[in-house]
């Protein structure tokens, strides 16, 4: 049998398979949407109500205002608004708050240190590729280990703990059920800073594992698995006891995820095991998989939840975010070889994942067609809520980054992208426009909750938001520009080498400008942060963080 | 979904999947590859050198794996053969990169073996090629009056001498331009899969 044959011969008998899968899922029922499953985050009262809790009395008026509007413009017909799971949520939800307010709140607290910290770095690094002689007296300062320290400091410290705080945050909520083992949970939070502070350091004095995404030494790197093995065992513990009947999409995405960051950094650390070129395709798999199967998935997550919550919506359709979520499971942890095209790697490999690539078109568009139809004729609304353009503008750009990168993992793209900056742009398109600035609209959503107190000065997080947007845009548009035409130089041998560096030149200068402003966001964000914990500035309404009292409050921040 | 099992059971089978495909299948493609005759492992001062290399973040701009000329003109550019999982048995961690900001550096013992030139060049690279944007290193080099007997000096182009001063490495960037001068992969080997 030749080839053809064979791929002839095994098409037809995937779609036997898939014709045989697709009969199933409709006796099954599959395919009859799940409204009430879809609404299971609301109580009654709550659908077509403004949720931000970033907006003051005015602000939330004029939100409620424009809700109230597209009702109006008769978008929901046929469809069966007060379908609601269980009217008590509210209660549950104060009681699921209190439990998870300090936990949650360290891990943000520390997430928001890394933060200044891992810009810092990054800001650092970019400047030293166009002043190569700034800063070079002692070794820490090197660009090697600065850029590293951003890595860490922005990936683990500010990513992952504001990840998990998300997930500690929001899993009792969804369970509808305190948090078990609050005291795990800390235990574990401390053990995974202990964890990424100490490979920082080990960074700056140049102790590492030496692999991209995998520089923390597996002696520290102890710390982080013990810790995550504490935090896992009180969610699931959560999980197992929980109230709610129906376990909502954001559930699955973090429960799983937080399984699946757990076992990849066992396996990607396990000292001796791994060598030669298979420690690269490890290091590869692992790469993606913290990017496609802990960063991504958390952030989907808390889109499925703010997102409806802000605009008082379920999401459109219980049946695309099925799918969406096991595609992506499926495929998305297949596509780390596309990092080693034309790499002395097996083929098959590379083959495969360029194949898995491709595919993780399916989820994206699933996922993109929820939300455009969960958002379709309220997109306006993004006008009145901070909380909701962040959320938008991050699954936006989850888009543009997933199309992107399948498309980036094709031999011909690749060939001209691989080992140029436009890698690194994409890597923050993914990490920055899509993932942290989820992130950001959580802390602005979740702070409130757990402190009863609002934000002191609103305006602060419109310009957080711009200056954000703003930042990744010109270092998108210019380090991608920049790297593309460094790419087509190395490919030409009829041009020298160095012209693929000094070409580059203007567009790093660019990058530069990019991260500055992208820095400053951060340093208001983070400001205002302390400004608000702290107590400082006008009062808007009057709790403290383990008040008793506050009943009142509590019930209009239970939302 | 209502099933906290199902989910969970499926989640672990599809990361399992993965694992196998992308970890266990290479691992025993690889595994029982022998070293080519003419790769030597490294020596003692060689494997310090590859410290620093990997603790100031060389892998960061430079890849070691030059590419097939069918994908990518590496070897026109003196960077050598395309390079096979032969080459990495002794690389531990392997090393292979992920940009070019810098040229690769899997030859650079064949391309560049001059010892004065590699310390020079690690002191300040502009010094050698003038729109270079790799970092300086003086952290690895001691700016004093004399050398002693045993030091090296560094010969450096005069207007980049300090003045009335001498440049001498110290025994790390000795080792690095040990393990540089060793990277050479210019012997035959039979490639692993016809490509």
């Amino acid at each position: 049998m030749g080839p053809a044959t064979v791929s002839l011969l095994s098409a037809f008998l995937l779609s036997l398979i898939a014709l045989a899968a697709f009969m199933w899922s409709m006796r099954k029922g599959l395919f009859v949407e799940n409204p009430r499953a879809a609404g299971a985050i609301f109580t009654e009262d709550e659908l077509d109500k403004a949720g931000d809790p970033t907006l003051d009395a005015e602000g939330r008026k004029k939100l409620q205002q424009a809700i109230t509007d597209t009702i109006g413009a008769g978008l929901d017909k046929g469809r069966s608004q007060r379908d609601i799971e269980d009217p008590e949520q509210l209660e549950d939800r104060i009681e699921t708050d209190r439990s998870t307010a300090f936990p949650a709140f360290t891990f943000i607290a520390f997430a928001m240190m890394w933060l200044v910290l891992g810009s810092t770095a990054g800001l650092t690094a970019s400047l030293k590729l166009h002043w190569p002689d700034w800063m070079v007296s002692e070794a820490w300062m090197t660009f090697g280990r600065i850029r590293t320290i951003h890595l860490t400091a922005v990936l683990y410290g500010w990513i992952t703990n504001m990840e998990l705080a998300l997930i500690v945050w929001l899993i009792p909520r969804l369970m509808r059920t305190h948090l078990r083992g609050a005291l795990w949970v800390m235990l574990g939070g401390t053990l995974v800073n202990i964890g990424f502070a100490s490979a920082i350091g080990a960074i700056g004095i140049g102790w590492t594992d030496g692999m991209e995404y995998l520089e923390t030494p597996w002696q520290v790197g102890i710390f982080v698995v013990a810790g995550f093995v504490c935090i896992v065992g009180a969610i699931l513990a959560t999980v197992i006891n929980r109230k709610a009947h129906e376990i909502y999409v954001s559930a699955w995405y973090m429960v799983a995820a937080l399984l699946w960051i757990s076992l990849l950094f066992t396996i990607g650390k396990f000292p001796g095991l791994h060598f030669g070129v298979e420690q690269a395709t490890m290091n590869w798999w692992y790469g993606h998989n913290v990017l496609g199967l802990w960063f991504t998935p958390v952030a989907l997550g808390g889109i499925y939840y703010f997102l409806p919550k802000v605009i008082g919506h379920r999401v459109m359709s219980y049946n695309l975010s099925l799918l969406g979520f096991w595609t992506l499971a499926f495929f998305y942890a297949q596509v780390g070889g596309h990092h080693l095209i034309g790499g002395p790697v097996p083929e098959w490999m590379v083959t495969l994942s360029i194949v898995q690539s491709m595919m993780m078109i399916v989820p994206v568009v699933a996922f993109s067609i929820n939300m455009y139809g969960t958002m379709r004729g309220r997109m306006k609304l993004a006008l009145y809520s901070p909380t909701l353009r962040f959320m938008m503008f991050g699954g936006a750009m989850y888009f543009a980054s997933s199309v992107q990168g399948s498309f980036e993992a094709l031999r011909s793209v690749n060939r001209v992208a691989h080992f140029t900056h436009f890698t690194v742009a994409h890597a923050h398109l993914g990490a920055y426009a899509f993932v942290t600035m989820v992130l950001f609209g959580a802390v602005y959503f979740i702070m409130p909750r757990i402190l009863n107190w609002e934000w002191p000065f609103p305006k602060l997080i419109s310009l957080h938001f711009w200056l954000a947007a703003i930042g990744i845009t010109i270092y998108f548009v210019f380090l991608t520009w920049g790297g593309w035409l460094q790419g087509l130089a190395m490919l030409d041998p009829a041009r020298p080498f160095m012209e693929s560096v000094t070409l580059t030149l203007p567009y790093l200068k660019w990058r530069s400008v990019g991260g500055a402003l992208m820095w400053t966001a951060h340093v208001i964000f983070v400001l205002h942060f302390l400004a608000m914990v702290l107590r400082f500035g006008p009062a808007r309404t009057g709790a403290a963080l383990f008040s008793q009292q506050s009943r009142a409050m509590e019930v209009i921040h239970g939302k | 979904m209502e099933n906290e099992v199902k989910l969970i059971t499926g989640a672990m089978v599809t990361f399992a999947f993965a694992v196998a495909l992308l970890l266990i299948i290479p691992y025993f493609q690889i595994r029982d590859i022998p070293a080519p005759d003419g790769l030597k492992p490294y020596t003692t001062a060689e494997l310090r050198g590859r410290q620093s290399y990997i603790a100031n973040g060389c892998h960061y701009c430079h890849t070691q794996q030059p590419r097939d000329s069918s994908f990518a003109p590496d070897h026109t550019r003196g960077w050598g053969r395309a390079a096979v999982p032969a080459d990495y048995v002794y690389d531990r961690p392997h090393l292979l990169g992920s940009m070019r900001t810098g040229p690769d550096l899997f030859n650079i013992g064949v391309r560049q073996p001059s010892k004065d030139w590699q310390l020079g060049h690690l002191y300040q690279p502009r010094a050698y090629v003038p729109d270079s944007i790799m970092p300086s290193f003086p952290y690895l080099f001691d700016v004093k009056d004399e050398a002693e007997a045993d030091e090296t000096e560094v010969r450096l182009p005069p207007e980049y001498q300090p003045e009335g001063k001498v440049v001498v490495a110290t025994p790390e960037a000795l080792d690095l331009v040990k393990y540089l001068q060793a990277l050479k992969r210019n012997y035959p080997v039979i490639p692993a899969e016809p490509q």
